[in-house]
């Protein structure tokens, strides 16, 4: 079987100590949760970490505080499976929940991380193999390598932002809380991702991501849609988020996000003001299904190919449309079997 | 044995737990992987990274002065042998020395103290490579006869090119009021047993070597290892581990088996090697990838007057099963519906791949896939409902096909009546029902699968099963034979025909399945042939020992032997339960009267193999029948497929434990999803696109449909007890009937699998502009026709219901 390659475990108890361990040795850590996608990727050394920071025994990272009236707070170290089963959550955040409960598989949710999926590195079908795989290949940019082998004439890393939860959290208007050695920071989720398929995280390497804020729910409805090959295990290659706010059956508020298509969840900003003041009727939807379309720019380099990828974004953001307005949201609906 | 004994069973039937189901629920079964042996070696290979090169200079001096390794090999420290599966395709080297063909051909082997170092010597190894152009399709291979593979073979990167022809197909077609000529492509797919392959080797003390392995064919691994090791082999022992998955994949013999051999005779230990998933990958001998053109003539009813095929398999680097593989593309499929006249052509071109080989179905779900659709277009043109068409068309029992197959018992009629009553087919078609984007459809498909092949893969006059019973005088029964149950139950289905026959519980037969020095040779778990071939060597073997004790048995009870019947654990008078003796005591008295009470039983196909050359691909003992309808819904929008229910009924001649026969129903059913929506063996700058569980594209359980297994019996005369096979023909009808279905539902044709949905969108585009609405092949490769063995039509000839088989002899008397 693939081996680990030889690392020492720091088994933090406290932030302080796990940024202290951070600060220490600096280039050579890295921070592992649930370690779901860290471990396999260890294996394939695409990081090669020589020292672990362990977040598990940090008891203040997990749980779920608040409520929708004021706003909900989840530790980053809570696991998909609980944020995907909470009852609050699902009930006025429906877009993370659902996201939530849609990564990986049960095992996986069981042990992974909201914080983890959040940060979780970005994919890429020519990155994500084994060393020797890779070494045949000729190597990458984003790990031993100089050249980007899905653009070759590219001067960035094309990897693709492969979060769930990311593109749903976005949508929700959700904060994360930053705590590092010079102390702590809040900044809109959005403003922790960057458009760079290798330094996809605006943050420093000393910093952990300790919290996800969600705003009150204010009325707000949210849903979110994944496109990948089978119903359970594999990471979406596109997702879809849309939440909005209606005060009758006006739209007042939108957000489109569009996961997996870029190295970060993307906005599609054009189709969210084409949706403010109208009505959710079939010719709106339609209209802003295509301007949505127009930010999804997936490459060769997930499952599925890319024009695919690319044709369903503008039938998701309709069917998410379609059901944020209560209208048939088509081909979701499950049917009776004769 | 008596008719009413035959209908009168008590073990033979019920849907009993398979013997080691706890075990295997447990962890309590050890894999290769899992065994530990005092002072043991972890062993890696290296394996090529490039499709196509020559080897300038190996120095392995780095990683031979690394701490922990024990031993450094290369090809240079192996005779200079090539071997292969097939006596005629003897190409491959364990540890190559000259050239590579493929990225994961093995060049060297390192055992060390434990696998972390084995690794990390294996990248200490320096290779001076000279890449050479790499041939990655069918079309680059023919296109460059300049370049070749391999030096053999019947032209420039073609392995192997048979052509037959079975009376006029010219004429046929002219009697025909509807010809139609189709282009099919079917992509290649792997196996993906849960089981990576593992091996351990112990070059003993005493100058004997044992191999531990998860391999299929433990007989010709032992065949092979004397030969390449160049060690004789009354010294080498086999010995099959409980294998978890095969499914065609762990049927030749590895390098990796070949390399622990010889590291453990270097280095005094026991040496194992377990492979990675990415490793799997390499090691290959799946589906292959074929590409197909069918030309058929339909009368108005829809009788076939004649078919045409010919088909080309992307055989990769090697020829593994290949020859096998190239007639199976072929001279299967006639066995299903009266075909009279029959043409076939076939060639399997060499290309810097991992080698395909025989996987789930060998050679036979890709012409049947063609077949299928096909009909299922001829029906719509001439008005047929395609359940009925089929219906009509079907073999009459006891016959030969065109191409000299002799066809026995045949359920395929009930097999069409059964699942079209059982899922309201003609209700369904008639009304397809759609609900927003989503619009439901139903296909439908039959097909036909050999009981085991009629000849061994070397030539020779032996059985191709044997097996020891000895009775024990505590009442137990020991079973040796050479099989491996490769997770299909084969061991459990030994234990219960000899139960049924000895009348005693399966518990207490003893089944010690594939081990060269102890069981006798069983060719292997291949071509569907285990339970009819080791199980009737099970049913002579058990039969002796109950003659034998009957014998004794009589004396004591004072009553001819053949007043006496063998049931509930006693042996005695059949119509007065108080004269009986516990089985205990009867092999008591046995073995008073004839010493040690063990017996022989012994199996080879009755010989009615045609005498042409070629004549004896194809041909099996029996052949099981399936027929399937898959109920489906398209997304037209995103062109998702959702499969609901899939209805199979599968002619098992006699179901021995219907658990274990549905259960390898719906295994097949599984598989056939895979390859019908998802599954692809690509490859991108020569690199296979996907080795991991994760990007290589399974259906998950989440996938699957409710699955109606219908078993139909007819009880034919060349089983055991009236069985055939049961693991490889269902699967062939699901692709097929996805496919056929999937034109139900949307009106476009996907004349290639998988059947994506990418594929369906593209499909749909077409027709909305005007176009045919079909995606498939749009042209064939180019290579020269080979002139036909022209043999006369054997079609519809009447076949013995009962032939000779050697070894059997007394049990016809």
């Amino acid at each position: 079987m693939m081996r680990l390659p030889p690392f020492t475990y720091v088994a933090a108890r406290t932030l302080a100590e796990a940024t202290a361990a951070l600060a220490e040795h600096g280039h050579a850590a890295m921070l592992v949760a649930g370690g779901t996608d860290l471990y396999p990727n260890m294996k394939r050394r695409q990081f090669e970490p020589r020292v672990l920071v362990g977040l598990r025994g940090i008891r203040e990272l997990s749980g779920v505080r608040g409520s929708a009236r004021e706003g909900v707070t989840l530790g980053a170290g809570t696991t998909l499976s609980t944020v995907a089963a909470h009852r609050e959550i699902a009930t006025h955040y429906p877009a993370l929940a659902t996201a939530a409960g849609l990564v990986s598989s049960p095992q996986l949710r069981a042990m992974g991380t909201i914080g983890g999926n959040v940060c979780v590195d970005t994919r890429c079908n020519y990155y994500n193999q084994s060393f020797e795989w890779r070494r045949a290949i000729g190597f990458c940019m984003k790990k031993d390598g100089d050249t980007c082998l899905v653009a070759p004439g590219s001067t960035r890393c094309w990897a693709v932002s492969s979060s769930d939860t990311a593109p749903a959290l976005v949508s929700l208007d959700a904060r994360v809380r930053l705590v590092g050695p010079g102390g702590e920071r809040t900044v809109p989720i959005a403003a922790l991702y960057r458009d760079d398929g290798i330094e996809h995280l605006a943050k420093t390497r000393e910093e952990i991501v300790t919290d996800i804020l969600l705003p009150p729910a204010d009325e707000w409805r949210s849903t979110y849609l994944k496109l990948r090959r089978r119903g359970s295990f594999d990471f979406p290659v596109l997702g879809v988020a849309v939440a909005a706010r209606l005060e009758g059956d006006v739209v007042r508020g939108a957000r489109i996000v569009l996961g997996a298509v870029a190295s970060l969840p993307r906005s599609a900003e054009r189709a969210e003001a084409a949706l403010i003041g109208r009505r959710l009727t079939p010719e709106v939807i339609a209209t802003v299904a295509d301007l949505a379309a127009g930010p999804s720019k997936p490459l060769d380099n997930t499952d599925f190919t890319h024009p695919y990828r690319k044709k369903v974004t503008r039938v998701f953001v309709a069917r998410a449309l379609r059901a944020i307005g209560g209208l048939d949201a088509g081909g979701s609906a499950v049917e009776e079997v004769a | 044995m008596s008719a009413g004994e035959k209908h009168g069973f008590s073990v033979i039937g019920q849907p009993l737990p398979k013997l080691d189901a706890w075990a295997k629920v447990t962890g309590e079964t050890r894999y290769a992987d899992d065994m530990v042996l005092p002072r043991m070696a972890h062993a890696k290979l290296l394996r090529s990274p490039h499709a196509h090169a020559l080897i300038r200079r190996i120095d392995t001096a780095r990683a031979r002065a690394l701490p922990g390794v024990y031993a450094v090999i290369t090809g240079a420290d192996l005779p200079r042998v090539k071997f292969g599966i097939l006596p005629v395709s003897q190409d491959e080297e364990a540890l190559c020395t000259e050239r590579v063909r493929m990225v994961g051909d093995a060049v060297a082997a390192v055992a060390a103290v434990d696998e972390e170092t084995a690794e990390q010597a294996c990248r200490l190894i320096d290779v001076d490579w000279e890449p050479l152009p790499a041939l990655m399709s069918m079309e680059e291979s023919l296109a460059h006869p300049e370049i070749r593979i391999h030096e053999y073979g019947d032209g420039p990167n073609v392995h192997k090119h048979v052509a037959l022809q079975f009376g006029d197909v010219d004429a046929a077609f002219a009697r025909a009021d509807l010809v139609r000529e189709d282009t099919f492509y079917y992509e290649g797919s792997t196996h993906l047993p849960m089981e990576q392959h593992a091996a351990v080797a112990q070059w003993g003390a005493d100058g004997k070597l044992t191999l531990w392995s998860s391999t299929q064919t433990p007989h010709y691994v032992h065949r092979s290892l004397a030969k390449i090791l160049a060690v004789p082999g009354a010294h080498i022992r086999v010995v099959a581990a409980p294998v978890g998955g095969g499914f065609g994949g762990k049927l030749d013999p590895f390098a990796h088996e070949i390399a622990v051999c010889q590291l453990s005779r270097l280095t005094g230990r026991p040496v194992k090697i377990a492979l990675t998933r990415e490793e799997v990958f390499y090691v290959h001998r799946g589906r292959h990838p074929v590409l197909m053109w069918i030309k058929t003539g339909f009368t108005k009813r829809g009788d076939i007057t004649g078919c045409h095929l010919k088909t080309w398999l992307d055989g990769g680097a090697y020829g593994s099963y290949g020859v096998a593989s190239t007639f199976y593309t072929g001279v299967v499929n006639p066995a299903s519906y009266k075909m009279p006249v029959y043409k076939f052509e076939g060639a399997r071109i060499f290309t810097n791949k991992p080698p395909c080989g025989p996987k789930r179905g060998h050679g036979t779900p890709q012409p049947r896939f063609a077949l299928e659709v096909q009909i299922d277009k001829a029906a719509e043109e001439l008005g047929l409902d395609p359940a009925d068409m089929r219906r009509r068309i079907v073999t009459e029992p006891f016959t030969k096909t065109a191409n000299h197959l002799t066809v026995t018992t045949t359920g395929l009629a009930e097999c069409i009546d059964r699942v079209v009553e059982a899922s309201r087919w003609r209700e369904r078609r008639a009304r397809p029902r759609a609900r927003g984007a989503r619009k439901r459809g139903v296909g439908f498909a039959c097909s036909a699968y050999m009981t085991g092949a009629g000849t061994a893969i070397y030539w020779n006059a032996m059985p191709h099963s044997g097996v020891v019973l000895r009775a024990d005088r505590s009442g137990a029964v020991a079973l040796l034979c050479g099989a491996t149950d490769i997770g299909q139950g084969s061991d459990s289905t030994l234990a219960y025909l000899a139960a049924e026959v000895l009348g005693i519980a399966p518990k207490d037969v003893h089944v010690h399945p594939a081990d060269t020095t102890l069981t006798p040779v069983d060719l292997g778990s291949y071509s569907s042939r285990v339970t009819l071939m080791c199980g009737m060597a099970a049913i002579q073997a058990a039969e002796r020992l109950r003659g034998a004790l009957f014998e004794a048995v009589a004396k004591k009870l004072e009553v001819p032997p053949g007043a006496l019947v063998a049931r509930d654990g006693k042996i005695g008078v059949a119509d007065d339960r108080e004269k009986a003796l516990p089985f205990a005591q009867a092999v008591e008295l046995g073995e008073a009267m004839h010493g040690v009470l063990a017996f022989p039983g012994s199996y080879a196909p009755p010989k009615r193999a045609a005498t042409f050359r070629g004549g004896t691909m194809g041909q099996s003992p029996c052949y099981s029948f399936s027929a399937g309808i898959v109920d489906l819904s398209v997304d037209e929008e995103t062109g998702e497929i959702a499969v609901h229910d899939v209805w199979i009924a599968h002619d098992v001649g006699r179901a021995l434990n219907p658990l274990l026969v549905e259960g390898q129903v719906e295994g097949s059913v599984y598989m056939g999803i895979g390859e019908a929506l998802m599954e692809e063996q690509v490859f991108r700058k020569n690199l296979h696109k996907t080795p991991s569980m994760l990007d290589y594209k399974s259906p998950t359980a989440l996938e699957m449909p409710e699955i109606h297994t219908i078993l139909v019996e007819t009880d034919d005369p060349e089983g055991p007890f009236g069985a055939k096979e049961a693991g490889q023909g269902p699967l062939l009808p699901i692709m097929p009937a996805i496919a056929n279905a999937v034109y139900h539902a949307v009106g476009v044709r996907i004349d290639e699998v998988p059947i994506t949905p990418d594929k369906i969108l593209r499909a749909l585009d077409q027709k909305r502009r005007g176009g045919p609405g079909r995606v498939g092949p749009e042209k064939l490769p180019l290579l020269a026709p080979r002139e036909p063995l022209v043999v006369e039509s054997a079609f519809g000839q009447p076949a013995a219901a009962v032939v000779v088989r050697p070894f059997q002899t007394e049990r016809l008397a």
